[in-house]
């Protein structure tokens, strides 16, 4: 496990040895602190010297004929390196303490909506009211009008939003992914016999948004399988919670939905889950915690609070142990509004298949809050592959300026968690490789595709 | 000998909604084949499965989900899950809010447009483009333009209840009787003083039909614009239930929308009668 939080459901937050309680005393708690302001001191300069020096070759030489020292007093003199290493070393109080964040009824929202129950916002002095909504369309209204504060997002939906695809362009952030994995390929239960995807021409399938990690697996799923996403099949946008209705109904085949969607359709018998999406890419990012440049910028002690608040509660539902509590804490009318069964066991991974089978994938569903910047770069290579956007595209600095990678280490450290020491990573989905420095490669690379 | 007719129809009544309870009961009481589960999955899986029970619950269901809801129809357990009365409330508070809204703006614009042949004219092509639009193909363009979901809501009510009211003002103000506008005009009657005493009550009962029409409009929007905006209100509620897939609760919201919808209605036919005038 990546993370060690220092919170357990057991032990409160009083100091039993030092201020933090996971030192063994004061003294050991101060020195991991200093090492840890050091690293943190490092990690901004070296952000911000690849920021002015982007190019690879130029930096090192550099640095190679001044010396380390010398090349960063020279940053130092036009970039008040410090200024910038101090933002997020303060805790000051937030400058707005009652705060509104939405989210869609659905597990991938779980840590902001956990920390509501749990007391992860009340720890950092926040007063945030957690308001359900109806739909992704109307979560982003209500964002970009400042009805919201921050808001539970798609994670293509802040790249979406900020390259001002399906609204108006608005410079959005995503400081924290919420989940990876958790979603499924699920197919009405009169298909039990069709698990051959190459059968499932003429297929009606849903996602929730245009704009999803949903669409963009589904149709590289089908790609992969050699149906054409655009003609072979139909894919409409359903929001979550009529899908199952709609799946009964017989208007749709399938979908690849969020859960507790597809457990719920495994629950009442109308579906049987084909494939978890973790088997399509491990570990593959899908909702996301999003707040609008404008918001972190005017209030940066409530976004650094709200942050990490959201941080902790990622870590905290990443455990496994704590899961059975968590399904317990956000099943009610209030939050999920879901029988405690059905969201256990997307918790769990303990589950039903809907085919008279107990499946165990404990990582059916995970929480990792790491903004991975290669994430945003993989998404706009599906946005573009699939013709929703065209030209070209900056892919490097749109998904450093949307995914705040550097924020979400920041604040992973001071909440006592090892964050990554990269911002990008290659990955694999369904056996390929991707480089996120060659996206356009990439795009060239798939048979199936819109762009020309 | 024949009993009265309100008795006759009173009992008809009754034998439908008995005659109407028992398919319903028959309906849903089948209990479908169930094959034998592993019990480790049966416990992982729901009782349309495990029993057979059908999804859609029998009258007994949802009687005793109406009275659970009525023991307490104002509790609030957060942002998110509040009573049905509370709900209730919401919705019919919104509702007068953009109801009265579309009154204040349709009653003197029908009756410029009743008065005046010219303004009838001008305004007209505006009124037939508006009147057709859908309540909730405004809702994107409120969210937009307003920068508030619950203000949206009052606006898209406003939108589709203020037509009924404009035409039949300016239709009601446009027929009073000539003779009684002449008789006004001999006796010296100020426009403003022939406007309130002779053209208002003459046209009242006009102006009373638009607004029970309006009412009953209002109410039905109210319902989509809740389960499009969300939050509150008991469009909300039937969302909310539906994404728990209880149709039980469901049904109950359906019964509490068509009964207070009735409600309104009749508190605007009982209006309508006390401004009624035999010609």
């Amino acid at each position: 496990m990546s993370f060690e939080s220092r919170l357990h459901a057991d032990a409160g937050l009083a100091a039993k040895t030092c201020s933090c309680g996971r030192h063994s005393s004061q003294a050991v708690h101060s020195a991991a602190h200093a090492s840890q302001e050091q690293r943190l001191d490092r990690m901004i300069e070296a952000a911000v010297v690849r920021a002015i020096l982007p190019d690879d070759r130029t930096r090192r030489a550099l640095f190679a004929k001044l010396g380390a020292a010398t090349a960063l007093a020279a940053i130092s003199q036009f970039f008040p390196l410090r200024g910038a290493t101090e933002v997020f070393a303060q805790t000051a109080p937030p400058e707005k303490q009652d705060l509104k964040v939405g989210f869609i009824p659905i597990t991938c929202a779980t840590p902001i909506i956990m920390a509501h129950p749990m007391g992860f916002y009340a720890k950092h002095k926040l007063n945030v009211e957690v308001v359900k909504t109806a739909g992704w369309a109307v979560i982003r209204d209500k964002t970009l009008n400042g009805e919201y504060d921050a808001a539970h997002m798609l994670s293509p939906m802040p790249i979406a939003m900020t390259l001002g695809v399906g609204s108006t362009a608005i410079p959005y952030t995503m400081p924290a992914v919420e989940n990876i994995n958790g979603q499924a390929i699920t197919l009405a239960i009169k298909h039990k016999e069709k698990t051959d995807p190459k059968g499932w021409k003429g297929f009606k399938f849903a996602v929730p948004f245009d704009y999803s990690m949903h669409n963009y697996l589904l149709r590289y799923f089908l790609a992969e399988h050699g149906l054409d996403p655009d003609r072979d099949v139909q894919i409409r946008a359903i929001p979550p919670p009529e899908m199952v209705a709609n799946l009964r109904a017989g208007n749709i085949d399938g979908f690849l939905a969020p859960d507790p969607v597809n457990q719920r359709a495994v629950y009442d018998g109308v579906a049987f889950i084909h494939t978890l999406s973790k088997e399509i890419w491990d570990r593959h990012p899908c909702c996301a915690f999003a707040a609008s440049k404008e918001f972190i910028t005017a209030n940066p002690n409530t976004y650094a609070a709200l942050l990490k608040s959201i941080i902790e509660a990622t870590a905290f539902a990443a455990r496994p142990e704590n899961r059975k509590q968590i399904a317990e804490a956000i099943a009610p009318a209030n939050y999920l509004n879901q029988p405690v069964t059905v969201v256990e066991q997307v918790l769990t991974g303990r589950f039903a298949d809907g085919l008279g089978n107990v499946k165990n994938v404990p990582d059916r569903i995970d929480f990792d809050p790491f903004p991975w910047e290669s994430f945003a770069v993989w998404i706009m290579t599906q946005m573009k592959r699939w013709g929703q956007i065209k030209g070209e595209v900056n892919y490097a600095s749109i998904a450093k300026e949307v995914f705040l990678a550097t924020d979400t280490t920041k604040l992973m450290l001071e909440a006592g968690l090892k964050p990554p020491s990269t911002t990008s990573k290659t990955f694999v989905v369904m056996g390929k490789e991707f480089d996120p420095t060659q996206p356009e490669a990439y795009i060239a690379s798939f048979a199936i595709k819109r762009a020309s | 000998m024949r009993a009265p007719l309100g008795l006759r129809a009173a009992l008809i009544s009754l034998l439908l909604c008995i005659g109407l309870l028992c398919v319903w009961q028959v309906g849903t009481a089948r209990v479908g084949a169930t094959v034998k589960l592993d019990p480790d999955y049966a416990r992982l899986m729901g009782i349309t499965v495990t029993q057979g029970k059908s999804a859609m619950p029998g009258p007994a269901d949802v009687g005793a989900k109406i009275w659970q809801h009525l023991k307490d129809p104002f509790y609030d357990r957060g942002t998110n899950d509040k009573g049905i009365g509370i709900q209730l409330l919401y919705s019919i508070a919104r509702v007068l809010t953009g109801y009265l809204l579309a009154i204040a703006a349709a009653v003197p614009i029908g009756f410029v447009i009743g008065m005046s042949p010219l303004m009838a004219r001008a305004l007209n092509p505006f009124i037939q483009v508006l009147k057709p639009i859908s309540p909730l193909a405004w809702m994107p363009l409120a969210l937009y333009t307003i920068k508030d979901s619950s203000l949206s809501a009052i606006f898209v009510i406003f939108i589709c209840s203020v037509w009924p009211m404009l035409l039949n003002t300016a239709f009601g103000v446009a027929s009073v009787r000539r003779e009684w506008l002449n008789v006004a005009k001999t006796l010296e009657m100020s426009p403003a003083r022939t406007a309130l005493r002779v053209i208002l009550p003459a046209a009242a009962p006009t102006i009373l039909t638009g607004m029970r029409i309006s009412i009953g409009i209002a109410w039905l929007v109210i319902v989509a614009a809740e389960m499009l905006v969300g939050g509150t209100g008991i469009g909300y509620f039937v969302w909310n239930e539906w994404n728990n897939l209880s149709i039980t609760n469901v049904i109950v919201a359906i019964l509490c929308i068509g009964f207070v919808g009735m409600l309104l209605d009749q508190l605007m036919a009982g209006l309508l009668r006390l401004v009624t005038y035999a010609d």
